[in-house]
């Protein structure tokens, strides 16, 4: 049974599970506060006879209390989140020397450009392939997203990647992989009647087996 | 279930604004007209100057002479409606007829100009589906001039009225409040016709 | 039909009494207390659709592929051999969410207890423009039909989503359905000019029309609450009206708002939908939020705690609602620069959310706890909404966002607040004031039984969605076969599922509660709570007009346990004007 995060084979997917965690343990300790302080005052607090409530029209220190804490907590956490947001989804935020592939959504499947034997991507020798994704481990990938005609999601569960596929715009979308394996590109933003059926294989290489499947692939075109 | 009376024991109601509700009533209503046209208005702003490739100047497109003059025949509109309440406000029915009339037809007209200008547009070819700049350009004007034509029914209604007597220096609330909807309106055109064909 | 206006002299002005017809009085009436039942019939017809379509949606997810009780129904169009198509499928999940949101939750909370309450407990003899209160009505119902009929249209109903994103929802050649989008559009454009009329009623009339005495600052929670709420629908619903617009000139007349092909942009739709998108939500809720405050205040005998701060932070939600809109767009391709400003505008707007619960709280602290119906669902509804509240805090973090976004975590975290929290106040409403409405008292034991079924089968539905989340499952999919990332997630679906049937089951419990107590129930007393705002101080039901004589108000609203009452604990806003409240210490 899963009861929490897939496992993590981003490099960037420790920050964001540690996000995660932190706000878990936060709001888990909220959580408990609260139901157990509306059940505990249910039963204390039950009607009883001769009793009177108290009349009280509020407390303006607790108001104080109870308004600053959570700002702080909250804004403290947004101030972390935006630092790691901006690592991860900046503009300019892919490392330097990331091997580049561009992907194309469609209904209802994942189009994927591979720069050819020059080893450039934009050139007249880059070639295509039909749902399968390859790329070599620990080293930054730089996806450029694309879509044919619709709105799609680019979502990777392993690697903490999700970015909207738009049409007409041009979306860079960066990770890098520690794992090796086999796993799934999913769609992630309702697209028509295919879109439960949006899948691709993601095959993640040694760089030296990504390199001999790269020539094998140029040699058959 | 007779009808109700229903007494208030000498007091006043608590009243929010020192206005009648009427008034209060148009004015939130407009607020509504405020936000519609703005998401229309707004949205061409950020899909004209957010393009890639540059739109057409307005003048190689739109007549604006004429829409010019158009735009002038509206604010000739409010004048005569805010002289149509102010002589419904001291009680001059003749001059309230008159004027609240006037303001009718001058709507009329400043319609039957748009309604020309857009069968000249549609015969050169230029329509909704004519790219970006044909898509926002009739949205935001067709639907002033739904605005208008509404304000205009009104405007015939309310003519009828004072035809009728309807308003004086004790009943002028309809009229008013017509008033307040009628300078919105043209206080539109006055901003689309900056933003659509001056800019 | 009478009509009140209210003279600054103070002198009433009638005009025209005389006795109704059947139609004018129960069909085409302008008394906003009939409007308001009209809203209430209308709006719980359209609970039990989206139930339905509810059940359907739980059926393939735990069945899929397997035919439906009753499948032999379906047309081939939809469900052939009664196994349902993914287009079907993705109808479904859209109007589930449109009946839902649009023709259920909002009616119920704004088109049934806006119009109702307000003149009620303002005290006021009814809206300041009823004809226009209406016409209001009767726009709503055409909206609902068309929305109904397009089901039944070739390609069938809407499915690009509640949230219709464009291209998708501007394309029939992409989506298969052309005439069922635009009839979609139509409906709520409709819908958008009846809650438009609704909203510039109830803004009026509370500004202009309360009784003598009836200051801002005496208003009862319910009030304020339903008056923010209309002025948020008022400012965004318009919004909503113009993206609809554009996207139906673009799948009709040409136009390319939306399409790349042109120049056209498909984030324009989304920024615009959640400009009124988000404001929506905070209509969506903060009514029941207001009655939730009403309700535990009348149940546990003690003022609220906190009314200026309860006031300021519904104040502050509906500033802060009109600038966290981006953060459905996170991920959308959006500057990331824009989504980090949005991020701290929606880490900011959970503060006024955490201090009402913390005053729901000490609302409830040192009272005499009366465990009636209402209360128990307004006490449901404040642990349920806070985890709705606390699981926003996950996707606030648009780091995190970028796994949660649009998986099930997502549709747990909307059915917690928009069911755990807008629905179980409806319920805490409608128990509470269905004597006023209707002079007759609810079942109580049902009510209770209704209440335990609920809470229980709610969460075994709703809390495991947050798990499905988490494991990545994606939202609106007609199946989960074939993802390795969600294998072993099956017996959830069933879990759910199963569970599902329970809570629909459980709102029968309430359907039949509602209808053999409108006709059977036991005669409801003036105010059968002991509670102290207006609307409990005249018969049930009031008279056309509300009162003979219009209160003069002299209290806070909610004067439970004051300690100059001796002989009971509460004091109503209209009496003993020798008592001072707020009594100071």
């Amino acid at each position: 049974m899963k009861w929490s995060l897939p496992e993590n084979i981003a490099t960037y997917g420790g920050k964001i599970d540690a996000i995660f965690w932190v706000i878990t343990v936060v709001t888990g300790i909220a959580f408990v506060l609260v139901e157990i302080g509306i059940i505990w005052f249910a039963v204390k607090y039950r009607r009883r006879e001769g009793r009177r409530a108290y009349y009280t029209h509020g407390n303006k220190a607790l108001e104080v209390l109870w308004t600053s804490v959570p700002a702080l907590a909250l804004v403290a956490l947004g101030i972390y989140s935006a630092d790691v947001w901006a690592q991860i989804k900046g503009r300019d935020s892919a490392p330097a020397g990331s091997l580049m592939l561009g992907v194309r959504a469609k209904q209802f499947e994942w189009n994927v450009t591979y720069p050819g034997a020059d080893g450039t991507l934009g050139t007249s020798d880059d070639f295509v392939v039909r749902n399968q994704l390859h790329f070599p481990v620990n080293r930054p990938i730089l996806i450029q997203l694309e879509s044919e005609d619709v709105l799609h999601s680019f979502f990777i569960p392993q690697l903490r990647v999700k970015q909207d596929a738009v049409p007409g715009m041009t979306i860079p979308v960066w990770f890098e992989a520690t794992k090796t394996g086999g796993y799934q590109i999913g769609c992630a933003e309702l697209c028509g009647l295919g879109h439960y059926r949006m899948r691709a294989r993601v095959t993640i290489h040694e760089p030296d087996e990504y390199e001999r499947w790269h020539a094998e692939q140029v040699a058959s075109r | 279930m007779a009808g109700a009376v229903t007494y208030y024991a000498g007091r006043a109601p608590e009243r929010g604004l020192a206005v009648y509700t009427q008034k209060v009533g148009m004015w939130v209503f407009l607020a509504s007209e405020v936000m519609f046209f703005t998401s229309l208005i707004g949205s061409y702003i950020i899909l004209r100057f957010g393009a890639s490739e540059t739109w057409p100047l307005p003048g190689e497109v739109l007549n604006i002479p004429v829409t010019a003059i158009n735009t002038f025949i509206l604010i000739c509109s409010s004048v005569t409606m805010v002289k149509a309440f102010a002589a419904a406000e001291v009680g001059d029915k003749r001059g309230t007829r008159l004027f609240t009339l006037a303001t009718a037809l001058i709507g009329s007209t400043f319609l039957g100009v748009q309604i020309l200008e857009y069968r000249e547009l549609l015969h050169e070819g230029f329509g909704p589906s004519s790219g970006l700049y044909g898509s926002t350009f009739y949205t935001m004007t067709g639907f002033h001039g739904f605005h208008v034509f509404s304000g205009v029914c009104c405007l015939f209604w309310a003519s009828w009225k004072a035809f009728r007597g309807g308003y004086d220096n004790r009943a002028y609330k309809g009229l008013e409040v017509l008033g307040l909807y009628w300078h919105f309106v043209d206080l539109v055109w006055i901003i689309l016709f900056t933003v659509v064909y001056l800019i | 039909m009478a009509t009140i206006v209210a003279e600054p002299t103070g002198r009433p002005v009638v005009r025209e009494p005389h006795e109704l017809s059947f139609i004018r009085k129960y069909i085409f009436s302008s008394d906003h207390k009939v409007i308001g039942i009209q809203f209430l019939f209308l709006s719980l017809f359209f609970l039990l659709a989206g139930g339905l379509l509810a059940m359907m949606i739980r059926w393939q997810l735990a069945w899929p592929g397997q035919p439906m009780p009753l499948g032999s129904l379906f047309p081939e169009t939809m469900a052939p051999d009664g196994i349902m198509l993914p287009e079907f499928y993705n109808s479904l999940v859209t109007m589930h969410g449109t009946f839902m949101i649009f023709f259920a939750v909002m009616l119920l909370l704004v088109g049934v207890f806006a119009n109702y309450l307000i003149p009620l407990q303002i005290g006021a003899p009814d809206m300041a423009f009823p004809r226009i209160n209406m016409a209001s009505f009767w726009v709503a119902v055409p909206a609902g039909l068309i929305a109904l009929a397009s089901f039944l249209v070739e390609g069938g109903a809407a499915g690009a989503g509640w949230t219709s994103y464009a291209p998708l929802s501007a394309m029939p050649e992409a989506s298969g359905v052309s005439l069922g989008q635009q009839m979609w559009i139509v409906s709520l454009v409709l819908l958008g000019l009846s809650s438009i009329l609704g909203s510039t009623n109830y803004i009026t009339t509370v500004i202009n029309m309360r009784a003598p005495g009836m200051t801002w600052m005496r208003l009862p929670l319910t009030v304020w609450a339903l008056f923010i709420t209309a002025i948020l629908a008022l400012l965004s619903m318009p919004v909503l009206t113009g993206a609809m617009i554009m996207l139906l000139f673009d799948q009709t007349i040409g136009t390319h708002f939306f399409l790349p092909a042109e120049g056209g942009q498909p984030l324009l739709w989304q920024h615009l939908f959640w400009f009124f998108g988000h404001p929506e939500v905070y209509v969506l809720i903060l009514p029941a939020m207001g009655f939730t405050s009403e309700i535990l205040a009348n149940g546990s005998r003690k003022p609220v705690f906190g009314y200026h701060a309860m006031v300021g932070a519904l104040v502050s939600i509906a500033v802060l609602g009109f600038m966290v809109w981006g953060h459905h767009m996170f991920q959308s391709g959006m500057n990331p620069l824009l989504a980090t400003s949005f991020m701290v505008s929606t880490m900011v707007i959970a503060v006024p959310s955490a201090i009402k619960t913390f005053n729901w709280m000490g609302t409830m602290w040192r009272g005499n706890l009366h465990f009636h119906t209402p209360m128990l669902f307004a006490i449901g509804f404040v642990m349920l909404f806070v985890i709705g509240g606390l699981s926003g805090i996950f996707m606030a973090s648009a780091p995190f966002d970028i796994f949660i976004h649009d998986t099930y975590f997502i549709v747990a975290h909307i059915h917690y607040v928009l069911f755990g929290g807008a629905l179980f106040g409806i319920f805490a409403a409608i128990y509470y004031w269905f004597p006023k409405m209707f002079g007759r008292m609810m079942n109580e034991k049902l009510g209770k039984v209704h209440f335990a079924l609920t809470f229980l089968f709610f969460n075994l539905v709703f809390f495991p969605m947050h798990t499905q989340g988490l494991a990545g499952m994606m939202r609106r999919l007609y199946q989960t076969t074939g993802y390795e990332h969600l294998e072993g997630l099956q017996w959830t679906h069933v879990l759910i599922t199963i569970s599902a049937f329970g809570l629909f089951l459980s709102g029968m419990l309430f359907a039949v509660n509602f209808a053999w107590s409108l006709f059977r129930g036991p005669k409801a007393p003036a105010n059968p709570w002991n509670a102290t705002t207006l609307e409990w101080q005249t018969p049930s039901p009031p008279m056309h007009g509300n009162w003979e004589e219009v209160p003069v108000v002299y209290h806070g609203p909610h004067e439970y346990s004051h300690p100059d009452v001796a002989d009971k604990d509460w004091l109503a806003q209209n009496e003993r004007p020798d008592v001072v409240s707020p009594a100071r210490p």
